[in-house]
């Protein structure tokens, strides 16, 4: 399981990042990197501003 | 960019701007970098700061102040306003920045001190040999680099990974994370001297909405609310709602989203070799959400113990050890009050809040010091304010300063 994040939609802000338990997300310029320790639990969807995030299950 | 460095800080904000300063200042050889390639730019922040603090740091400067504020206003959910504005001396208390150009100043003072700053350049990892962290890995422009140091300042800001790497566990959870959304709007038709607040669960549930002036009749108007009110209605959502209701007239000029630790303290916020400062160690405000002046004061501790551990000769955690101390007798004092009143007041409902409101329509606030407002509240409402007694008896042996921030 992993996120998708919507690109057109992210403001770039960290969030994110900061909230991933795994530390599986990464800002880089203005966008968001998930990497292989992303399990999916939702938690950055949860608090995105804009709503930019989704669950991939 | 060299090979070797006595400090690389990671991160070229407030926190990190001032602690390369001050280290270079003392004559360290010291790496800024900033991993985007425009230091100050997108803005993550609100932009409201004490004048008092600020000037600690740095001579006020008017291409990068917005807006003179002196008071502020605040609402209740049923309209009901408490009026908080400075009359000593005359004079407005705040600024409103424009942190475009005040980072960016900030980042200059440091180069002007003699530190090397580089941009577009992103911290991948810490190279950590045994049990200390002795530099880290860095990607500038597609390439990757190591550097090595003797201190590693993680100032990398909410979505910090430079603890984490350490060891240190500052992932936020979402109840100890304020989500945020502003809009920079023109037509905004407000007062240019108050910052207004407006709090009620149906506006910003578990935070609030602010109204910053600008100048030039714009305003920040923003919203945060707890993480884990977030789901259905989000931040942006609940400014629309209230831009919509509100502000109709304002036109929306700029977008502005980010997120704010209101954790409280972490543990740890050094470890051999490394000092974590300014969001990236947690120390904003968890009342007022403010942490440019706290990121600016833990900045400049942590330059100063950085020389000094540089000139002993021990960087490791022991030596690195006064800097964890300074901080926490000062900012970190501040924070644990601030956690106790954010644990009071986002269990209040609508009426509790509407309620504390009206008891202080007789009372003539003359400061804009968030604890004289949580005095008078106190006095009014005993009961629903109980949890809070302890602040007050630490007020009257002058132990704490609560500081107009935010």
């Amino acid at each position: 399981m992993s996120i998708i994040v919507n690109k057109y939609k992210c403001g770039y802000c960290g969030a994110c990042v900061g909230v991933c338990p795994t530390g599986a997300l990464e800002l880089i310029e203005t966008w968001i990197e998930v990497d292989n320790k992303c399990t999916g639990c939702g938690i950055c969807q949860k608090v995105c501003p804009l709503g930019a995030i989704e669950v991939d299950r | 960019m060299k090979n070797e460095y006595d400090i690389i800080v990671v991160g070229a904000g407030p926190a990190g701007s001032i602690t390369a300063k001050t280290a270079a200042e003392k004559g360290l050889d010291v790496l800024l970098i900033e991993k985007r390639q425009e230091i100050g730019d997108p803005i993550r922040c609100a932009e409201g700061v004490g004048k008092y603090n600020l000037q600690q740091h740095i001579e006020p400067d008017p291409r990068w102040i917005c807006a003179d504020v002196k008071g502020s206003r605040i609402f209740s959910p049923d309209g009901t306003m408490v009026e908080m504005a400075e009359e000593i001396s005359g004079g407005e208390v705040g600024y409103v920045l424009e942190r475009k150009i005040f980072d960016r100043a900030l980042a200059n003072e440091s180069a002007l001190a003699g530190a090397e700053v580089m941009v577009k350049t992103r911290a991948t990892d810490l190279i950590i040999e045994g049990n200390t962290v002795c530099g880290i890995k860095l990607m500038h422009m597609g390439e990757e680099y190591e550097v090595r140091s003797k201190i590693v300042i993680g100032a990398d800001g909410m979505e910090s990974k430079v603890g984490r790497w350490a060891g240190i566990n500052t992932s936020v959870k979402p109840e100890d994370m304020e989500t945020c959304a502003q809009y920079l709007v023109a037509n905004a038709n407000i007062d240019q001297e108050f910052c207004y607040f407006y709090l009620g669960n149906e506006v910003a549930p578990a935070g609030y909405i602010w109204l910053f002036p600008k100048g030039g009749n714009k305003a920040n108007v923003g919203i945060g609310i707890l993480g884990s009110e977030s789901g259905e209605q989000r931040a942006i959502d609940l400014l629309n709602d209230f831009m919509e209701k509100n502000m109709p007239e304002a036109r929306i000029i700029e977008m502005v989203v980010g997120g704010v630790p209101v954790s409280g303290t972490i543990d740890r916020t050094i470890a051999n070799g490394l000092i974590l400062v300014g969001d990236a160690a947690r120390q904003s405000d968890p009342i007022t959400g403010g942490g440019i002046i706290n990121a600016m004061d833990a900045g400049k501790m942590a330059g100063e113990v950085a020389v000094k551990a540089i000139r002993n000769g021990d960087c490791s955690e022991k030596g690195l050890q006064e800097y964890e101390d300074l901080w926490r007798d000062t900012i970190g004092k501040e924070i644990d009050n601030s956690l106790v009143v954010k644990e009071t007041f986002v269990n209040f409902t609508d009426e509790d809040l509407n309620s504390l409101a009206k008891s202080l329509q007789n009372v003539n606030f003359t400061s804009m010091s968030l604890m004289d407002l949580l005095l008078a509240l106190f006095k009014a409402n005993k009961k629903l304010l109980w949890n809070l007694r302890g602040l007050f008896k630490d007020i009257v042996k002058n132990d704490i300063d609560f500081k107009y921030r935010t």
